[in-house]
């Protein structure tokens, strides 16, 4: 663990944050600059972390580029930042949906600079979500990160906003409560005189009794599952997606999903890997549900976002599975399909807010022959919605296979039903393609305006990612063997 | 003990008790806010006869009763000052200042 | 794509080609002519060693479809063409040194997950080089013909994209040597027949088509699925090469093996269409007719073959596994035939008689004749390209696929007429064509075997075959004109259609010549069991069924009327007109397992899961509500109550002190 050098994960984290105090400077009116601006703030945080791909020390177990300094010492809590392979990626995945995102919020024309400035502050919560390697620093970013969303969707949102905003907002700040209760459980409990996660593993195993351990494994489970989400506490997620303007959607589904299977790998299941353990065929059972239960329901949704949203809720039954696993493979898996979800899910997404910024209306059975009218639209759509029921050579497919591979080895029975509920990922994606793209056009879309640039630049890096980590995982999985290794080796020590 | 030209303390006491139920009753129960205001005054001044009674009766009291007194006296001079202020813009803007009607603040 | 390892760069290279995974995945050559020159024998394993090249031509045809095809108008076709035709003749290069007995196995590390390697690579063998023989011969000349077919469609060159990139995968699917790129492979012909079958997706009736043959055939990919994890769990490769070594060594219970190679066939069972899921193969007639002669010949459905030829070893240590795959084989020989007696559309009858002659190749697999099974394979192919294109260029000129509106047409069409009925005598099986050696090879295995059912299933299912055709033929060719719109309209196809019918016409006649020369070259050693006179009875069944069907269809309607109304034809005649209720099945099996739970879920999410998080938010607005009343926002009344509450807190107090 090298600590000291320039304080890059800083830099990463509070680029964004400066870029909002510079927007917020701004004239209101200045809207190209504004967007400017924005867009330059968040294009840091990508360059650094490709910079960072490149010093990276791959086969290095632990954390790198780590700054460490007292923060609050009454209470020995740290501002303690670094990353390993997990991060790594996570880190790449939120800042490119960044940049991509603030390329597709220029369509937004109202209250301009408010707009970015809650954006810039979101990225700087997610990016330190990525980087906090102390528990309540972790909680710091990760409850900075509801903040500017509940503005985004109640002020620029859809014609609900006003319930939906609330509601995920309540019930994601529900489970960061919870969370906050464990970790201040496990802090006077241990007696650590740190919230350190690499110093917490071995007092917890010393001090805390194996019920104690499930009580706190489940509530922290809880705080995550929400985030995933898992079913039951999914219902927020498609709320918050209908309402949401279409780049916090993308970055909703893309990246903020993540932090609920991020969470559970870096901070549950090697702070608690004896519960975890003993937990694993419940998280397994209920990764299984994820993918049956999201699939099902997004057949019987009417809406084209609802059913993407719901989509999301069935590939995180693979995050879940994965991690029930607990196999180098079965985590590098859970790994790589939350990669893959994240590009695939902004895709569908953006293509959303292609669809209804030039027919207004999301509703499937009002759509229908998309790809006579719009013919790349309707290409890329199905391109997105091939990806997301797990065609090979694109990402999904991999991230699922391999995931399920090891899944075959732990769960047979598990396995079997996941299956099951891949046939109906992919029955609900044929009914999208089906009900948008296919069919005879409506009258009333006869002439609807081509893709535009902007929206291109926005989906063709997505589509470039998804066949690159398609063809070519190894890019991708070189970087994540260590992180999953190194977690699996410490539920094994548990 | 010691009666000031015979008054015993415990009418001190009644006095100021007595002048503190007008007062509450005042504050509590009359819609002019001017006599709120002045309902609140009468408070605080059963307060101070309380406070000047005690220091004058109890054997160690000292003047510190009466500094007490003074204090009292200034900040219910400040509070009548800015109540009133306040009072006399209601009565500008609403032309009234019946406190039932200058309620838009209420949930 | 999905394919194309960074392979060997030139012959001198191969030898260093980094050694990837397992044993199995090593590279190895086996170069056959042992006295030739050293020099010779190089280039043997050069060609060999160029294996990949032949999917990855038909790739770059594809994505020069893509990025110039709209350009290049209604020549972006020989994008496709010119690149299926050079891998034709690599093809051909790689038969003739397969001949010699060469074989090629090579791997390239792709990828290390989890402590798990996994290596990407390609083999040919002679059943490989025989494969992308036919692939590549079939499917240039369907690209050929559709260029005549597909003049003046709206998405021209989305089609010759989609053609191009469907035989591609089936080209890697032939290559590859590990079940990773296969079923990738497998996977982008699904999504293929998908995109093709939908190709005129303005109708919804060809999407629901396209997507029921993705998701019929994504049922058997459960199976497949399963069965590669399965053997992957168990022996750590997923090698072709490897796997049935590694499941020996393993001496596993006989009951794990089955399942395993269950699960696999499974697979086998969604893309070749057998029963019970051959539902999505007749509809997906939907697409254009070039479309369906690729499907049923070339590609998909004869993956589903060659997956089964190509995990055989794994096969032939699974004898029940082997009976489900006779069984279901004859079965879907059977009673598909059936049905195609009673079609009236013309590309439906054709499209029933390719899950039949699918359901023989099974059988044949499953009595232990793995070769006759890919002869029969090879000679379908040929003709039922054959087949399908001829009616493709009737169609083109009548306007119409129904039979019953045709008639009469060999007076306008010399050339497509004589094709077809080349062609169907060769699917009934009728010496010297083809088709008669294929099936009786078969046929005589299946006599061999333990089960005698087998046989005649096959057999009766040859008469039905020649019965159908006959009919097929009768109703479209001869006889008078049925409609006289339709006759007045019709004509010869363009030379670009018919010269592709000519050539395909030759092997459907004469690769039979070729019988022994393949069974030496796929299994040598094996020796076709010799049944004796046995072996013309399903010739005989062949001749009595287009007897049959001659005298029904050159008498009067009035006759064949009166024939429907006894009970005895008619009864199996509903069945037959139903499809034997497999699609109804197939609807209550789609309500009761896939649409239904989606409703009731869909339901259940809305009130019940949300329901209940909306009912902890009105818990809590009705508990705030409840405090709210005691805040009425007025300063007086709080002042009140804690005038109230000070009085009480008062008396409390001396109570208390009076007490203590």
């Amino acid at each position: 663990m090298a600590t000291g050098g320039f304080p890059l994960l800083t830099v990463l984290t509070f680029v964004p944050a400066l870029g909002a105090v510079a927007v917020a400077l701004l004239p209101g009116e200045a809207k190209r600059a504004i967007r400017g601006v924005a867009t330059g703030a968040l294009a840091v945080p990508l360059l650094i972390v490709v910079g960072m791909l490149f010093a990276f020390r791959y086969g290095q177990a632990g954390l790198q580029f780590v700054q460490r300094v007292d923060w609050i010492p009454a209470w020995h809590v740290q501002y303690f930042l670094g990353i390993d392979g997990l991060s790594l990626v996570m880190l790449l995945l939120s800042a490119l949906i960044g940049v991509l995102a603030a390329i597709a919020s220029y369509s937004i024309d109202q209250r301009v600079k408010e707009y970015f400035v809650w954006f810039l502050i979101l990225q700087t919560g997610i990016l330190g979500v990525f980087c906090a390697q102390d528990l309540i620093l972790f909680i710091f970013f990760f409850d900075i990160v509801l903040l500017p969303m509940y503005f985004l969707i109640a002020i620029w949102g859809g014609p609900r906003r006003e319930y939906a905003a609330p509601t995920s907002q309540i019930y994601t700040f529900t489970g960061s409560v919870l969370m906050l209760v464990a970790f201040l459980a496990i802090y006077f409990l241990t007696g650590a005189q740190s919230f350190a996660i690499p110093d917490l593993p071995a007092l917890i195993s010393q001090h805390i009794g194996h019920g104690v351990q499930l009580l706190l494994f489940a509530v922290i489970f809880v705080g995550f599952a929400i985030k995933l989400p898992v079913v039951p506490f999914h219902t927020w997620l498609p709320d918050a997606h209908v309402e949401a303007p279409t780049p916090i959607s993308v970055i909703l589904a893309a990246v903020l999903l993540k932090i609920g299977g991020y969470g559970l790998l870096r901070i549950a299941e090697p702070l608690l890997p004896v519960a975890a353990h003993t937990l694993a065929p419940l998280l397994g059972v209920m990764g299984v549900v994820n993918i049956i239960y999201g699939a099902l329901a997004a057949m019987s949704q009417h809406d084209f976002k609802k059913l993407v949203a719901y989509s999301s809720v069935s590939h995180m039954g693979f995050v879940l599975l994965g991690i029930a696993v607990a196999t180098p493979l079965g985590i590098a898996g859970a790994i790589f399909v939350m990669v893959s979800h994240g590009l695939i899910s902004a895709m569908l997404f953006l293509m959303v807010g292609v669809f209804y910024d030039r027919t207004h209306t999301r509703e499937l059975s009002r759509l229908g022959g998309m790809y006579r009218t719009l013919p790349l639209a309707g290409t890329i759509l199905a391109f997105a919605a091939l990806g997301n029921l797990g065609l090979p050579a694109l990402s999904g497919f991999i991230g699922e296979f391999f995931t399920l591979t090891g899944v075959f080895g732990s769960f047979r029975v598990l396995a079997f039903w996941t299956v099951v509920g891949l046939v109906l990922v992919a029955a609900f994606n044929l009914m999208l393609m089906q009900r948008v793209v296919m069919g005879p056009v409506r009258p009333e879309w006869k002439e609807l305006a081509p893709m535009s640039a902007r929206e291109l630049v926005t989906l063709v890096p997505l589509m470039g990612g998804i066949l690159l980590l398609g063809t070519v995982p190894a890019v991708l999985v070189n970087v994540i063997n260590t992180p999953a290794a190194q977690i699996v080796a410490r539920l094994g020590g548990g | 003990m010691i009666a000031v030209q015979g008054v015993p303390l415990v009418d001190f006491l009644l006095l100021g008790a007595l002048l503190f139920c007008v007062g509450l009753f005042a504050a509590l129960r009359r819609s002019n806010a001017i006599m709120i205001l002045m309902g609140i005054e009468v408070m605080l001044n059963a307060v101070n006869i309380n406070l000047v009674a005690f220091s004058r009766y109890l054997p160690r009291g000292g003047d510190r009763g009466q500094a007490f007194a003074v204090f009292v006296l200034a900040v219910a001079a400040a509070e009548a000052a800015v109540g009133l202020a306040m009072v006399i813009i209601v009565s500008r803007r609403r032309g009234t200042i019946e406190i039932e009607e200058i309620s838009d603040m209420r949930g | 794509m999905l394919n194309t390892p960074p392979c060997v760069g030139s012959c001198s290279e191969f030898p260093r080609l980094p050694r990837a995974g397992r044993r199995g995945a090593d590279a190895s050559t086996v170069c056959a002519p042992a006295a030739a020159p050293l020099g010779a024998e190089k280039a043997v394993t050069c060609l060999l060693s160029l294996g990949w090249l032949v999917p990855l031509l038909a790739l770059l045809g594809y994505v020069g479809h893509v990025f110039l095809g709209q350009r290049a108008k209604q020549w972006s076709a020989l994008f496709g063409i010119v690149a299926l035709a050079l891998g034709f003749a690599l093809s051909v290069g790689m038969l003739a040194q397969t001949i010699g007995g060469a074989s090629i196995d090579v791997s390239v590390p792709w990828l290390s997950m989890g402590g798990i390697n996994v290596p990407m690579g390609f083999s040919i063998g002679p059943l490989q080089a025989v494969m992308l023989t036919m692939v590549t011969f079939v499917s240039c000349f369907i690209e050929i013909y559709s260029m005549g077919y597909m003049k003046g469609d709206i998405r021209y060159n989305r089609f010759f994209a989609n053609v191009t990139l469907f035989v591609a995968g089936m080209l890697t699917a032939v290559v590859a040597n590990n079940f990773i790129l296969f079923f990738a492979a497998w996977e982008i012909m699904g999504l293929c027949s998908y995109l093709l079958i939908g190709h005129w997706f303005e109708d919804p009736a060809n999407g629901r088509a396209a997507t029921k043959a993705f998701l019929v055939t994504r049922i058997g990919d459960v199976g497949l699925l399963l069965g590669i994890w399965w053997c992957f769990t168990l022996t750590h490769t997923f090698q072709f090469a490897a796997l049935p070594g590694d499941l020996a060594a393993l001496h596993l219970p006989a009951a794990t093996l089955n399942a395993i190679a269950l699960l696999i066939f499974l697979g086998a069972v969604g893309k070749s269409a057998q029963v019970p899921l051959q539902i999505w193969l007749p509809d997906a007639m939907a697409g254009p007719t070039p479309i369906s002669a690729l499907i049923h010949a070339a590609t998909m459905v004869a993956a589903g073959v060659y997956l089964v030829a190509r995990t055989y070893p794994i096969f032939q240590m699974a004898p029940s596994a082997l009976f489900w795959v006779g069984l279901v084989g004859a079965v879907s020989a059977f009673i598909p035939a059936t049905i195609a007696c009673v079609q009236t559309d013309i590309k439906k009858v054709l499209a029933y008689s390719t899950i039949s002659q699918l359901g023989y190749m099974m059988l044949g697999l499953g009595v232990g004749a793995m070769e006759a099974g890919i002869f029969h394979l090879l000679t379908h192919a040929f003709f039922k390209a054959l087949l399908f294109l001829a009616a493709g260029s009737v169609i083109h000129a009548a306007g119409t696929q129904n039979m019953h509106e045709m008639g009469g047409l060999w007076k306008k069409q010399r050339w497509t007429a004589a094709t077809f009925i080349i062609g169907s005598l060769a699917l009934a099986a009728i010496p010297p064509m083809s088709g008669f050696f294929s099936k009786d090879a078969i046929l005589a295995a299946a006599y061999v075997s333990p089960d005698p059912v087998f046989y005649w299933l096959g057999t009766v299912a040859a008469g039905l075959t020649a019965y159908y055709m006959t009919r097929v033929v009768l109703m479209t060719f001869f006889g008078s004109p049925r409609s006289e719109h339709v006759y007045e309209h019709a004509h010869e196809s363009p030379a670009v259609m018919v010269v592709p019918l000519v050539v395909l016409a030759v092997p459907a006649a004469a690769l039979g010549l070729a019988a022994g020369f393949l069974r030496h070259l796929l299994a040598p050693g094996y020796i076709k069991p010799d049944v004796g006179l046995i072996e013309f009875v399903p010739l005989l069944f062949a001749i009595a069924g287009f007897l049959w069907a001659y005298a029904l269809y050159t008498a009067p309607l009035a006759r064949r009327a009166a024939l429907l109304r006894s009970p005895l034809i008619a009864a199996p005649y509903t069945l037959f007109k139903q499809l034997w209720f497999f699609d109804h099945a197939g609807s209550v099996v789609t309500y009761v397992l896939g649409l239904g739970p989606s409703f009731v879920i869909g339901a259940f999410d809305r009130y019940v899961v949300d329901g209940l998080v909306n009912a902890c938010g009105s818990l809590c607005l009705w508990l705030g509500r409840m405090c709210r009343r005691l805040s009425v926002g007025n300063a007086q009344a709080y002042m009140l109550t804690i005038a109230v509450a000070v009085v009480i807190g008062l008396v409390a107090l001396q109570f208390q002190a009076m007490g203590g």
